[in-house]
């Protein structure tokens, strides 16, 4: 478990001191929630309709923004081909910098939406579901867009594809994400909640794998 | 420990290059192998290959430990200490994080469980008690010349002190075979001495050294051209 710790300390840390990373999402993130509403005008009603749904692309994007450092600059600089040969496998690599990237920026953004949603008039209960769909959600965006990192490692601007290349994997995310609140609002049920789980803990269990591999194949080249 | 690294009609390929052919050495236990060739003929592919990162394109790689073969390249990576061409440090690291957070990723043995020993460290003995000597952080920096530089982060060192850091990394990881690429780049000449040191004294310990270089080790080891 020490190496697991070890590398899962150190991303937390760098992704602090080296800016970019939670600041940087949470700073986009409370951007988005603060233009749309300027920009929609003040219907009140158009806004909580609409809220949970800006909110969500805000997160998911946010989110995207350093995703590819993820492995990038540790390819750069050597600290993967270290990390590669360590007792630590790629798998659990992977699971370690997945674990990370949420913790530095997803768990953020979840915890700062319900405060955002201020800007929408969201009711509580409203407010409730959107934050419990982005604790459920936002672990899926890590997983995804671990993989998609892992995979443009070695292209050379791979952080112009990289957005390109998620976003449709994001679709069902976002789609089943803001179901979760309007749901709640509209109180009839449309399954989102089971939809958005089962694909959050589907991309957290096989992500790790899929990157490690896609690791490999990049540390060859 | 282990006793032998061999290779067989070993072709090393890049992308669609082929950059060496029908290579084959041992290296035993206690002994260097000096890698030499022009820039570009393949010395830093073929260390990679031996790390287990890049495929044989032909021939094979076999590490014998306790007469047991090893031929899986990802578990003959868990026996390389690996110098590479990049210094692998995070600007923002002071030296000390940067070695704890390798010496906790390596599963290295803890600086606290043999610091009792505070003998004063002589930068350079010889024998077993220094090999426990460079266990310790501390000491582990003063033997490779940064123990004024141990809270300064990696931004503020120079090119030849980072190199000197990945040096300690290196003794840190406590492998049985380095791999070093161009291990005296960036050095002084007390640092290319210092080098030199340690290569013989993982060498008389028993380790294996494979270096990449266009300087002598001096060791009176052996010479792959490629």
């Amino acid at each position: 478990m020490t190496p697991f710790l070890a590398l899962l300390s150190r991303d937390l840390r760098l992704s602090v001191r080296e800016g970019g990373g939670a600041a940087l999402a949470l700073v986009f993130f409370a951007l988005v929630a603060t233009l749309v509403p300027l920009g929609v005008g003040s219907d009140l009603a158009l806004l909580a309709k609409v809220g949970s749904g800006v909110l969500w692309v805000g997160a998911a994007l946010a989110a995207l923004l350093s995703l590819d450092r993820l492995f990038q600059a540790d390819y750069e600089d050597g600290s993967l081909d270290l990390i590669a040969l360590s007792p630590l496998s790629l798998e659990g690599t992977a699971a370690a910098k997945i674990l990370a990237h949420w913790l530095s920026i997803g768990l953020p953004l979840t915890l700062f939406s319900p405060i955002l949603s201020v800007f929408f008039g969201l009711s509580a209960p409203t407010v409730m579901a959107l934050t419990l769909s982005l604790a459920i959600g936002t672990p899926a965006v890590s997983a995804v867009g671990a993989i998609l990192a892992s995979l443009t490692l070695s292209v050379r601007r791979g952080g112009l594809i990289l957005p390109l290349l998620v976003l449709p994997l994001l679709v069902p995310v976002v789609i089943f994400g803001a179901g979760m609140a309007v749901e709640v609002q509209t109180g009839l049920a449309n399954g989102a909640p089971r939809f958005l789980l089962a694909f959050s803990l589907g991309a957290t269990l096989l992500s790790p794998f899929i990157t490690a591999m896609a690791v490999r194949l990049n540390l060859a080249g | 420990m282990i006793t032998s690294l061999t290779a067989e009609k070993l072709a090393v390929q890049r992308g669609s290059r082929r950059l060496a052919e029908n290579l084959g050495f041992t290296v035993k236990a206690g002994q260097a192998l000096a890698l030499e060739g022009a820039n570009g003929s393949g010395k830093t592919s073929l260390l990679r290959l031996i790390a287990g990162f890049l495929p044989a394109a032909a021939g094979r790689v076999t590490l014998t430990d306790d007469g047991r073969e090893i031929s899986d390249p990802e578990e003959r990576g868990r026996f390389v200490g690996w110098l590479g061409h990049h210094d692998a440090l995070k600007a923002s690291f002071t030296v000390s994080e940067q070695l704890a957070f390798f010496g906790k990723l390596y599963n290295a043995p803890s600086a606290g469980s043999i610091a009792g020993d505070a003998s004063g460290a002589s930068p350079v003995t010889t024998g077993e008690e220094k090999r426990m000597a460079l266990l310790d952080q501390a000491h582990l920096l003063e033997q490779i010349g940064l123990a004024r530089q141990a809270e300064l982060p990696c931004r503020y060192l120079s090119a030849g002190q980072r190199r000197r850091l990945a040096l300690a990394r290196l003794l840190l990881t406590q492998r049985p075979l380095w791999l070093l690429d161009e291990p005296f780049a960036a050095l002084d000449v007390a640092g290319k001495g210092l080098v030199a040191r340690l290569i013989a004294l993982h060498c008389g310990q028993g380790g294996m050294v494979i270096a990449a270089t266009h300087e002598e080790l001096g060791l009176g080891n052996e010479v792959l051209r490629l």
